[in-house]
C-alpha cells in the first residue's frame, strides 16, 4: 500500500508542477498590472509605473520565462512575492489560509458524512416516505447553484431576523466587528457567522453525496454476500454497516476528490458573498486589481488542496479495497 | 429542441448497427421513458422553458435594454408583466432575454462537453499505452487547474460576441470526469469480440473508435449530456452572478440574479423570476437525465427490495 501511495504522490507532485507553471504563464500573460498602474488618479508617471513594476517582478517588458525564473526561485524558498499593493503575498495567504479552510473543512466533513449516512438510510427504505422525501429534498438542491444558496439563505435569515426583531442569524463576514464579551461570546458569535456558509456548502454536498450514496447502496442491498452475512448470523444492522456500507463506499471514494473541486469552487462564491476574507474571495479580488503573484499563489494553493484531496481518497481507496491494497 | 432526447434516443438506435438490437429499441427505451411521470414533467417544463425563451421576446413590446423612465422599480402589472427594474428596464423582457442566452449557452457547452468527453475517453481507452498515459495526464490536469481562474481572467476581457467564446471555455472545463468514464468504458469493450473482430479485419483504429466503441457508449453520453446541460447553465450563472461570465450589455439569468440580489427583499420581482426560473430549468433537466438513465439502462432501472439485479 505504501508504495502505490507514493506513486500516486509522484504523479501528483509532477501535475502540480505542471499546473502552477500554467497558472503562472496565464496570470502573467493575461493579467495587465500596467494598466492597474497607469489607471490610477492622480496618473503616475510612466517612469515611476516602470519602477514599481520591476520592483515587483511583474514588468510586462521583461521576457517571461526571466520573471517566471525570478518568481519560481523565490517560491522555491517559500516566498510568494509582494502582492500589487507591496504587502507580502506570505502574509496575506497567512491570514486568508485559515478562514478558507475552516469553512472547507466543516462543509466538506459535514457534508461527505451526513450525505453518505443519508444516502444509506434512503437505499435501505427505498421508496418509503422518508426516501422520497430526501430524494425531492436533494433534487431541488442540486438543481440550486451554491451561489443562488448562498443569497437565499441570506434572503431567508434577513426575513427571520425580522420577525423576530433580533439579530439573531448574523452572517456578515467572521465576527461581528467590536463585540464585547468573553471567551464564550466571541465563540458563540463565530459559530454563528460560520453557520450560513456552512449550510450553503454542505447542504449541496449532502445532496450529492446522498444521491451517489443511495445508488451505491442499492446495488450493495441487492447481492449475494450480503445475504450470506445475514444467513451465517449477522443481525441485519452488523451485516449492512460491516458488509454493505463499506463495499458501497469504494465508488465513493474516487468520487471524493471530484467532489471536493466543486466544494472548492463553490466556496469561493460563498466567500465572496457572505464577505469572509477568504482565499476565494482574494481570488476574485486580486483577478479584478490584475494582481499577478496574489492570483497565482491563490490557483496553486487550489491545485495544492485539491491534489491533497485526491491522495486522501486514493488512501481510502487502498483502505477499503484490499484488492489495491495486495497488488 | 424540446424533441432532441428523442432525436438522440432513435439516431442511437439506428446507430448501433454492428449490434444486433432489435430495432424498436428506441420505442422501448421511449416506452420505458413515458412511464416515469416525472421524467415527463420534467420534458415539458424543459420544452415550456425554451418556448417561452425564445417566442417571449416577440410577446411583449419592450426590448431587454428598453428603459421605461416612467416606470422606475414598479411592480408587476399589465404594462410590466414582471414590473420592471430600478432603471426601469422591463424584468419578463430581461429574464426571457437572459434564459435565452443561459438555454443556448447551457445547450452549446452540454453538446461540446460531451463530444469533447467521448473523442478523448475512447481515444485513451483504446489506444492504452502513452496515448492513455498522455490523454489522462491532461485530463488531470484540466481537473486541478483551477478553470475559475482560466474563465474570469479571459472572459471579461472579451469584447462583443465574446459570451460564444465564454462558452467554449466553460466546455474546455467540463469534459473531464465524463472522459474519465468513457475511457474506462473503451478499456473493456476494446477486448470484446466485435472488436477484435473488426481489429482483424485491418479496420482502422478511428474507424473502430467511430463505429463500434463510440455507440457503445452512446447511453452513458446521452445521459450524461443531459445533466452537462443543467451543470453548465449553473457554472454559467454563477460566472456571470460575479461579472466573469456574459458581459452587459448583453444579459443571462446569472447577471440578472446579480442584479437583484440587493433588492431581493423590497422589490422580490427582481430577482426571484430570473432565479425561480433557473432552479425550474435545473431540476427539469436532471429530472429528465434521471428518467433517461432508468429508460436506457436497465439495469439502473427501478429495482424494488427484495429483487435481484441481473448480472
Amino acid at each position: 500500500m505504501a508504495a502505490y501511495v507514493a506513486r500516486r504522490a509522484g504523479y501528483y507532485v509532477a501535475l502540480l508542477l505542471v499546473a502552477v507553471c500554467l497558472s503562472y504563464t496565464l496570470a502573467a500573460t493575461a493579467l495587465q498590472p500596467r494598466a492597474y498602474f497607469e489607471a490610477r488618479q492622480p496618473p503616475p508617471r510612466p517612469a515611476a509605473v516602470d519602477a514599481q513594476l520591476t520592483a515587483l517582478g511583474i514588468d510586462d517588458r521583461t521576457p517571461l520565462y526571466d520573471r517566471f525564473g525570478h518568481w519560481a526561485a523565490h517560491a522555491v524558498r517559500g516566498d510568494l512575492g509582494r502582492t500589487i499593493d507591496d504587502t507580502s503575498v506570505n502574509d496575506e495567504f497567512g491570514r486568508r489560509v485559515g478562514v478558507s479552510l475552516r469553512l472547507l473543512l466543516v462543509g466538506t466533513l459535514a457534508g461527505t458524512v451526513l450525505g453518505i449516512l443519508a444516502g444509506a438510510w434512503t437505499a435501505v427504505r427505498q421508496y418509503r416516505l422518508s426516501d422520497r422525501l430526501v430524494t425531492v429534498g436533494s433534487f431541488l438542491l442540486l438543481s440550486t447553484p451554491v451561489f443562488l444558496l448562498a443569497v437565499l439563505l441570506k434572503i431567508g435569515a434577513i426575513r427571520l431576523n425580522q420577525a423576530l426583531g433580533t439579530d439573531l442569524i448574523r452572517f456578515t463576514g467572521e465576527t461581528t466587528p467590536g463585540l464585547r464579551g468573553g471567551w464564550w461570546a466571541h465563540a458563540k458569535d463565530r459559530a454563528v457567522h460560520l453557520l450560513l456558509p456552512s449550510l450553503s456548502i454542505g447542504l449541496i454536498t449532502i445532496a450529492t453525496y446522498s444521491r451517489y450514496q443511495r445508488s451505491t447502496m442499492l446495488d450493495v442491498l441487492g447481492s449475494d454476500y450480503l445475504r450470506t452475512a445475514q444467513a451465517k448470523g449477522l443481525t441485519r444492522r452488523k451485516a449492512l454497516l460491516k458488509h454493505g456500507l463499506r463495499t458501497a463506499l469504494i465508488p465513493m471514494s474516487t468520487f471524493f476528490s471530484y467532489n471536493f473541486l466543486a466544494v472548492f469552487t463553490g466556496a469561493i462564491f460563498t466567500e465572496a458573498i457572505f464577505g469572509w476574507h477568504g482565499m476565494g474571495e482574494w481570488l476574485v479580488g486580486s483577478i479584478g486589481k490584475d494582481d499577478v503573484n496574489s492570483v497565482v499563489a491563490v490557483s496553486s494553493f487550489a491545485a495544492v488542496v485539491v491534489l491533497f484531496s485526491g491522495l486522501v481518497a486514493d488512501v481510502l481507496h487502498a483502505a477499503l479495497d484490499p484488492r489495491i491494497r495486495h497488488s | 429542441m424540446a424533441t432532441a432526447p428523442e432525436a438522440l434516443l432513435a439516431e442511437a438506435a439506428s446507430d448501433d448497427g454492428l449490434v444486433a438490437r432489435p430495432p424498436s429499441r428506441a420505442r422501448v427505451t421511449l416506452r420505458r421513458f413515458l412511464a416515469h411521470p416525472t421524467a415527463v414533467a420534467g420534458l415539458a417544463v424543459v420544452a415550456l422553458l425554451f418556448v417561452l425563451a425564445f417566442a417571449g421576446p416577440h410577446l411583449t413590446r419592450w426590448s431587454y435594454s428598453d428603459i421605461d423612465y416612467t416606470a422606475l422599480r414598479s411592480g408587476p402589472s399589465a404594462r410590466h408583466w414582471w414590473g420592471t427594474n430600478r432603471i426601469g428596464q422591463d424584468v419578463f423582457a430581461q429574464t426571457v432575454r437572459g434564459l435565452q442566452k443561459s438555454l443556448i449557452i447551457g445547450l452549446l457547452v452540454g453538446v461540446a462537453a460531451t463530444a469533447g468527453a467521448a473523442t478523448v475517453g475512447a481515444c485513451a481507452g483504446y489506444f492504452g499505452g502513452w496515448t492513455d498515459r498522455l490523454l489522462t495526464f491532461v485530463t488531470d490536469l484540466l481537473l486541478i487547474f483551477p478553470s475559475f481562474l482560466v474563465i474570469s481572467v479571459v472572459s471579461p476581457r472579451l469584447k462583443g460576441g465574446g459570451w460564444l467564446v465564454f462558452a467554449l471555455l466553460l466546455a474546455l472545463f467540463g469534459w473531464m470526469i465524463t472522459a474519465r468514464v468513457v475511457r474506462s468504458m473503451a478499456i473493456s469493450l476494446r477486448e470484446r469480440e466485435f472488436v477484435r473482430a473488426a481489429r482483424y479485419m485491418a479496420v482502422g483504429p478511428l474507424r473502430i473508435i467511430a463505429r463500434h466503441i463510440v455507440p457503445n457508449v452512446a447511453s452513458f453520453l446521452i445521459i450524461d449530456a443531459t445533466i452537462a446541460v443543467g451543470s453548465a447553465v449553473m457554472s454559467e450563472t454563477a460566472l456571470s452572478y460575479f461579472g466573469f461570465g456574459v458581459q452587459p450589455p448583453d444579459v443571462s439569468l446569472g447577471t440578472l440574479i446579480a442584479d437583484g440580489t440587493g433588492a431581493a427583499i423590497t422589490y422580490p420581482w427582481m430577482f426571484f423570476f430570473a432565479a425561480g426560473l433557473l432552479v425550474v430549468f435545473v431540476l427539469a433537466v436532471n429530472l429528465v437525465g434521471d428518467g433517461l438513465r432508468d429508460a436506457i439502462d436497465p439495469t439502473s432501472a427501478r429495482r424494488r427490495p427484495g429483487r435481484r439485479r441481473a448480472r
